[in-house]
């Protein structure tokens, strides 16, 4: 009897676990091994790097897929309190701008830099929509090397993205504005007289990734949107996403969706580029900073650039022709081939493909309907390759795999679908959680898709995870797209609000991380290599303190004839050169951040000390089993006192 | 008594799963996952690394030696005095002494495997508290600072 219970029992518990172990209800949306198959051990690392926008967070986040952890949080666009970026001396002039220090910025997308049309993995480019700039970092060190903001330019959106081999990162604005050399100060209803559109061409320097803004093109105005380089065939030419074509200036919900198609502005970047050479154009005068960081002097520069070679394309013939595209397009997506143009309406039920092929001959055989302030409009039909008939409510971004198939975001209807490029047959769709803004594929906007994995990135979390209050995370979701149908296998949270994201093969970028920087290169202006150089001095209220920091000591931790109405700059040098061994380093009451320095770094900390009376400093970041004894004081002295400016370590602190 | 031998079975066998090949992913690991595998055949005399044989001349050489102590001011002796007092690290005073050159120059180059493997750096590693870090010194530089060493032990 015994027996037969236990044999029972067992069979029982066997079958609850095959039937866990079995996909459960279709609701659910996840199958049984969508575990195993994110699912990283500890100490193995993820396949892919996911570079995703932060949003109005002004920053980038890198996960690691299929896991979805989250690496890195890296400063760009605000100040960074955990590394000092932005508060510290040295990174403050990156958050410099035509308007001052703008210590905040929305973040939106990003592109890898390409060499013919795949990713090579040396920079990151982002975009910042409120104070139009784009911030290029370098993917050895993860950091940011450089921020160009964008004149004549309003709301950043449309950017940034880059020619097939990085000669451009090409940036459209979001509102016309008048250009900065006209009457500004004009009635807000004059808006289709005065007002235009900027599209900035910015050259990236091929060794050094530095940019400049080659030129800009001054165009109607319109509200540009996602857009996207030709590659292949159809390389040379760029495709823009345009609404307001109704020229709006006010309840554009409304008024900025009234005409039955907007346009794809097909642009022959080329031949505008020859153009520009050949002297076309005019010098404006328009103010905006261009920031650049030196990693051998550790320090950022800041230097405000006076004008810029505007084109206008009222002028120019032959290198621009409006594509229309039904209702509100938000972006303009060329498949890997190069040959197909897929728009995506987001008021449209339908998703429009044009042959890039049909294009040129429509060009040739002048099939217009009309200008649009005296730029071609083409014939639809003759442009259109077809249309995929009800995709779904509210289509907004198209990226692609390695295998023909295309896959579309919906907003509205809350769902990805997969569709045959060439055939506009829809294959799959599933649902996401919820309202998907864009999607990304590994290699999704190049000529080489990885395929694998989808993320959608969701604009919407309600109930994804335990609540937190009214404010909660963003949610991106993980699918798995190597089969017929998509698989969901993974929800993750994001920091801010992502938009766009590049995933990298990790493969790519593994070999060229840099690990420490070699102190005999630092040439930061205050650097001191060796603890005898380290110092005090005063020049006025001006102190500078040269520190240095190593497991686990601060030279000098001791200093005093610091004075009420001092500057105090702490210039410290991270003597470290092994893998991982950052110092950090604060001061109690400092109306600033900490400051986080990299073996063989220097950063600069400013402070204003506001008590009289013994103030402590210490390292913030865990370093080794004496980090908590890493620290040391300051005596504050009242202003005017005549305390002797004394400082040291161990044998050489001030003794009375 | 089967029960026992059936965790014991288990355990191993969860143990050879935990073992891997870490040769494709060494860029992630350093001392670490070195530090579990101790190996039996370190030399205690000449430590682990790069030299094998060092050759030293009778007389200093003071150009190297020169190199060395500019090279140390940097990456030494924020926590090595010169003197036989200690510290973050011991006092340098004697070290050439006690020390194989070899010892000296694989430890510099190479000190976390050797932390791990060596019967009197651990005994070190519990007075100190602090691993010595790796400087990223060149093979060069290390002959150099050893040179140094050298002039401070009163070698002329």
């Amino acid at each position: 009897m015994k027996k037969i219970l236990k044999n029972t029992v067992i069979t029982f518990l066997g079958l609850v676990f095959f039937a866990a172990c079995k996909p459960k209800s279709a609701s659910d949306a996840v199958s049984g091994d969508a575990a195993q198959k994110v699912y990283v051990a500890p100490g193995e690392h993820d396949e892919f790097y996911s570079f995703t926008s932060g949003g109005f967070s002004g920053q980038i986040s890198v996960y690691g897929l299929p896991s979805g952890r989250l690496l890195k949080v890296l400063p760009v666009f605000s100040q960074d309190p955990e590394t000092g970026y932005g508060y510290g001396e040295d990174t403050k002039p990156m958050l410099n701008t035509s308007h001052g220090f703008v210590p905040w910025g929305d973040q939106h997308h990003l592109a890898i830099s390409q060499t013919n049309g795949e990713y090579d993995g040396r920079w990151l480019f982002a975009n910042e929509n409120n104070t139009p700039r784009i911030a290029r970092l370098d993917l050895t060190t993860f950091t940011t090397a450089e921020i160009i903001e964008i004149p004549n330019s309003a709301g950043n959106h449309s950017s940034p993205f880059i020619t097939d081999n990085t000669e451009y990162v090409v940036a459209g604005t979001r509102f016309s504005v008048p250009f900065a050399d006209e009457n500004v100060d004009i009635p807000i209803s004059s808006y289709a007289e005065n007002f235009s559109g900027a599209l900035s061409f910015i050259k990236v320097n091929p060794e050094s990734g530095r940019m400049n803004i080659e030129f800009q093109l001054k165009t109607p105005p319109v509200n540009y949107d996602l857009s996207h380089t030709g590659k292949g065939p159809s390389s040379g030419w760029f495709f823009f996403s345009t609404y307001n074509t109704e020229k709006a200036h006010t309840l554009l919900e409304v008024n900025a969706s009234q005409n039955d198609k907007d346009f794809i502005l097909a642009l022959n970047w080329k031949k505008i580029e020859e153009l520009a050479k050949s002297g076309k154009g005019r010098k404006v005068k328009s103010k905006f900073a261009h920031n650049v960081y030196d990693h051998d002097t550790h320090s950022a520069t800041s230097e405000i650039i006076e004008e810029v070679l505007v084109l206008d394309i009222k002028d120019l013939n032959d290198v621009a022709y409006y594509i229309p595209c039904p209702k509100s397009p938000h972006g303009a997506d060329v498949d890997p081939t190069g040959e197909y143009i897929v728009g995506s309406g987001k008021l449209a039920s339908l998703i429009p493909v044009f042959s890039f092929t049909k294009m040129l001959k429509a060009i040739d055989d002048k099939k217009f309907d009309g200008d649009f302030d005296g730029i071609p409009v083409l014939n639809y039909d003759a442009v259109l390759h077809g249309e995929v008939e009800k995709p779904g409510l509210g289509p907004l971004h198209t990226e692609f795999d390695d295998k023909g198939n295309a896959y579309t975001s919906f907003f509205v209807s809350s769902e990805v679908v997969k569709w045959d490029v060439k055939t506009l047959k829809v294959l799959d769709r599933q649902p996401t959680y919820y309202s998907t803004g864009h999607l990304t594929v590994p290699g999704g906007d190049t000529k080489k898709p990885y395929g694998k994995y989808l993320v959608a990135w969701n604009k919407i979390t309600k109930d994804r995870y335990l609540p937190t209050g009214p404010e909660l995370t963003q949610s991106a979701q993980l699918f798995d797209i190597s089969g017929e149908k998509m698989e969901l296998l993974l929800d993750f949270p994001t920091i801010g609000e992502p938009h766009y994201a590049q995933i990298i093969p990790a493969s790519l970028l593994i070999e060229k991380q840099k690990r420490i920087y070699d102190i005999n290169q630092n040439k930061h202006k205050y650097v001191v290599k060796n603890e005898n150089d380290s110092r005090v001095e005063r020049n006025g209220n001006r102190v500078d303190v040269y520190m240095t920091l190593i497991r686990t000591h601060i030279t000098p931790d001791n200093i005093e004839g610091i004075k009420l109405g001092d500057e105090v700059y702490f210039h410290i040098t991270n003597l470290e050169q092994d893998w991982d061994l950052p110092h950090g380093f604060a001061i109690l009451g400092n109306n600033n951040s900490e400051v986080l320095i990299l073996p063989g770094e220097t950063r600069t900390l400013k402070w204003i000390p506001t008590k009289v009376g013994i103030i402590p400093m210490y390292c913030t970041d865990f370093c080794s089993a004496l980090h908590q004894e890493m620290q040391g004081y300051i005596r504050v002295s009242p202003a005017g006192s005549n305390t002797p400016l004394r400082f040291g370590t161990g044998d050489k602190a001030p003794k009375n | 008594m089967k029960m026992n031998i059936l965790l014991i079975g288990l355990v191993l066998f969860m143990i050879s799963c935990g073992k891997k090949d870490n040769s494709t992913s060494d860029f992630s690991k350093t001392s670490a996952s070195e530090s579990t595998e101790v190996k039996s055949d370190y030399d205690p005399v000449l430590g682990e690394g790069k030299f094998d044989k060092v050759e030293l001349a009778a007389n200093l050489d003071h150009e190297m030696a020169k190199s060395g102590e500019a090279i140390s001011s940097t990456k030494c002796t924020s926590c090595h005095k010169l003197t036989d007092e200690k510290l973050v690290g011991p006092g340098w005073a004697g070290v050439t002494k006690r020390r194989a050159p070899e010892w000296i120059m694989n430890f510099i180059t190479n000190p976390d495997p050797m932390i791990d493997k060596d019967p009197a750096l651990q005994s070190q590693l519990e007075i100190c508290l602090v691993r010595m870090p790796n400087q990223n010194v060149t093979d060069d530089e290390a002959r150099q600072i050893l040179e140094y060493m050298r002039k401070n032990d009163g070698v002329q």
